[in-house]
């Protein structure tokens, strides 16, 4: 049976009827679960809805987006989400931070997973105690990182203060410098976990015959690392990069709960939330939640262009 | 024959208990009230309910909230945009009327009796176009808490205006900290960038006499000088009488500070003065409270008004039930518990006399001045706007304590950022 049959032939057809009969349930929750809000919320960026009056919303085109205010004087001002300081203010934020983040956890998630990978007594047990941050739910974690990183009751200042390494508490969720750094700790620790564990599914994919070449030719240790190792477990890193940098451009919680209504960190959710439900702005709110979503589409394409992810499994 | 009428008796009796019961099931209704909360407010809500149901046989549940106002709005607003059912009683602040007026009933024809025993300018802001939004269940003005003890330990007066109030604490704050108490600070307020620095600083900005960031008329005043300077030497008190965190503090922030004894003063409402005088609190009866410092060429001391009410969401399915539990909370017996337990003001004139209250809440009859002279925050002129508005003076505030700008360039920003959000009107 197995081999290529031709698409033409009576079999062939078979086939890709029962295929779209099999796809056909998965097309539709996927259409009506992600396909229909996704559709709405472009639609509603074209409209001046109103949260208290969505049946009513009328289209206004683009004027959520770009807007020219003709003074009459020949002077004029551009408005609009395009010309929004804060928008793009919330949209560097939310770079920087996936950047920043995303790099921290791979690094991190590589080292835990190369150390997870060695056989040692107990692995089993820090296996699973690595994925401890991992597993509780990011608000909880948020909430506790907000307490340890107080700067009157918090166990960080408090540890620092004791060591000599700080000679004041620092109010790290408050200051606008230390703001940003606190979202990403608290990202890197409870994220980490994750990577080291795709990572680790990848390097014990790695047979273990040719470190044994390597080792019997004398390698050094470390080109090992990098002409081996690293080259055969990158398609899982690209796609544990992938994942993570998918869901750092979207993030909410995290800066929702450690530092609110923050400038530094204010992220393309938090603005478009913001928008949406804060403020009597629900259109604006949409069109930002759209961009949000065009620009997410950009970085994971451009993502998976410059990484040559081998999607189609054409390559061997 | 006995047994005959002892059997119709007993039949007759069952049924009539079954009618009974039956009658009694039809009436009670399960209804969910939902309530941010600060400091004891759920657990003194909580036993107000079980009386409650105990009463009119209805169950309530008690569906909580983060203590946050700005995170309560976002939550509510999506819930009753989506026409939930679940909610039928929410507590509402007292900024959100004109905003959310659509989705509660009016419960003016349901309170005739009971409303002119509420103070009229409390009633006033809970009422858009004639219709009743919320009912009161206590009001709230903030107060100056200052450390009895420790201004009396240097000779001090509670302070009349806020360079008095720095000065106070900088010296008390250096003194105390020679003698090894390190953990002190001189004053601990809201500073975090959310609702509660609206307050704040609208109290710095009025007692300033800068103005009401926009005026009742809808004009936008916020950008002068009076204005700017009250912004500025709000930002001179960060780490030197305030520690740096406070830019990340709400009200619980700073009573944690506050209640462990480390600060000298605190800007807080009225419910931190029950529980600073509880059995674990540090600062038990050593500290009292007096009206807000009065700024540089101000004439007044300013409190802003807030407050909280409860509405009766449009979408309820028991609707009569959940009338019935708002005029429970806000009934003088509930009020008088609230003030005793948790000394949170009643909207009731008559409260203030009560002698049970004068005696063991000393704060609340002498705030009745207070609340009735406090600062609206500007929601009733600039509308449905009021959150953006909000949003943008927190923010230009936030900014100049941190030290991201000055006080004259961040207001002059601001008033050109609102007059865009104007628009043609508010």
């Amino acid at each position: 049976m197995a081999g290529p049959v031709s698409r033409n032939s009576e079999l062939g057809r078979q086939r890709v009827l029962a295929a779209w009969g099999f796809l056909t349930p998965m097309l539709l929750v996927l259409a009506l679960a992600a396909g229909w809000p996704l559709a709405r919320t472009i639609w509603f960026s074209f409209t001046d809805a109103k949260l208290d009056s969505l049946g009513s919303a009328e289209w206004v085109g683009l004027l959520n987006y770009l807007e020219y205010l003709d003074y009459g004087d020949g002077d004029g001002e551009y408005f609009g989400l395009l010309f929004d300081e804060g928008w793009w203010a919330a949209v560097w934020n939310t770079l920087r931070f996936a950047l920043i983040s995303v790099t921290l956890e791979t690094v991190f998630g590589l080292i835990v997973a190369l150390v997870l990978n060695a056989s040692f007594p107990g692995r089993a047990i820090v296996r699973a105690a690595v994925l401890v941050p991992w597993a509780i739910p990011t608000i909880v974690s948020a909430k506790m990182w907000a307490w340890m990183m107080h700067d009157q009751f918090g166990i960080l200042n408090d540890i620092g203060l004791r060591l000599g390494l700080l000679d004041a508490p620092i109010a790290w969720t408050a200051s606008p410098d230390t703001a940003m750094v606190a979202v990403i700790i608290v990202d890197v620790w409870k994220t980490t976990p994750f990577m080291a564990l795709l990572i680790l599914a990848g390097l014990q994919l790695v047979p273990s015959d040719i470190y044994e070449a390597a080792r019997l030719d004398g390698v050094h240790p470390v080109k090992v690392f990098f002409r081996i190792t690293l080259p055969l477990i990158r398609p899982a890193i690209m796609v544990a990069v992938i994942f993570r940098a998918l869901d750092a451009l979207r993030v909410f919680d995290l800066v929702y709960v450690l530092t609110p209504n923050n400038d530094r960190t204010r992220t393309m959710s938090v603005f478009a939330q913001e928008n949406l439900f804060q403020f009597d702005k629900f259109a604006y709110g949409s069109a930002a939640s759209t961009l949000l979503f065009v620009v997410i589409a950009l970085m994971v394409l451009l993502t998976i262009t410059l990484g040559r992810m081998d999607l189609e499994g054409n390559r061997s | 024959m006995n047994t005959h009428t002892g059997l119709g008796r007993l039949l007759a009796a069952t049924a009539l208990i079954g009618a009974l019961v039956g009658a009694n099931a039809a009436r009670a209704a399960e209804l969910s009230v939902v309530s941010g909360a600060v400091g004891n407010d759920l657990a003194e809500m909580q036993q107000q309910l079980d009386r409650f149901a105990q009463q009119s046989g209805h169950t309530v549940k008690l569906v909580s909230m983060p203590a946050s106002t700005t995170d309560q709005f976002g939550q509510y607003r999506l819930w009753l945009s989506a026409g939930n059912q679940d909610i039928d009683v929410y507590r509402t602040d007292v900024i959100w009327a004109p905003q959310l007026a659509a989705h509660f009933i009016d419960l003016k024809p349901h309170v005739a009796e009971e409303i002119d025993k509420h103070f009229p300018a409390i009633i006033e802001s809970q009422t858009v176009d004639g219709k009743l939004v919320a009912m009161p269940m206590y009001t709230d003005a903030p107060a100056l808490y200052y450390r009895k003890d420790l201004l009396e330990k240097y000779g001090k007066q509670p302070p009349k205006t806020w360079e008095e109030m720095a000065a106070t604490a900088k010296e008390i704050q250096d003194k105390e900290r020679a003698e090894g108490n390190q953990q002190l600070w001189g004053f601990v307020f809201q500073g975090n960038a959310y609702e509660g620095l609206t307050c704040n600083a609208l109290e710095w900005v009025v007692s300033f006499g800068g103005g009401q960031i926009v005026e009742p008329d809808g004009t936008i005043s916020i950008s002068n000088p009076k204005a700017a300077k009250a912004l500025d030497t709000a930002h001179s008190w960060i780490n030197t009488i305030s520690p740096p965190g406070v830019l990340a503090y709400q009200e619980e922030d700073a009573r944690g500070v506050w209640q462990t004894g480390n600060a000298v003063f605190m800007r807080n409402w009225p419910y931190a003065y029950a529980l600073g005088n509880s059995d674990d609190s540090a600062v038990k009866g050593k500290f009292d409270a007096t009206t807000l410092p009065i700024g540089e060429g101000g004439e007044r001391s300013a409190a802003t008004l807030g407050g909280w009410n409860l509405a009766v969401s449009k979408y309820s399915r028991n609707q009569e039930a959940a009338i019935e539990l708002v005029k429970f909370l806000a009934s003088e017996e509930a009020q008088k518990f609230r003030a005793l337990t948790n000394s949170r003001l009643p909207t009731l004139v008559a409260l203030y006399d009560d002698p049970e209250i004068v005696e063991k809440q000393p704060i609340v009859p002498r705030w009745k001045e207070v609340f009735l002279n406090a600062v609206p925050r500007p929601s009733a002129p600039t509308k449905t706007k009021y959150n953006e508005v909000s949003s943008e003076f927190w923010t230009a505030v936030h900014n100049t304590l941190s030290g991201n700008g000055d006080g004259e360039s961040n207001l002059k920003r601001l008033a050109a950022r609102l007059k865009r959000l104007q628009g043609g009107e508010w």
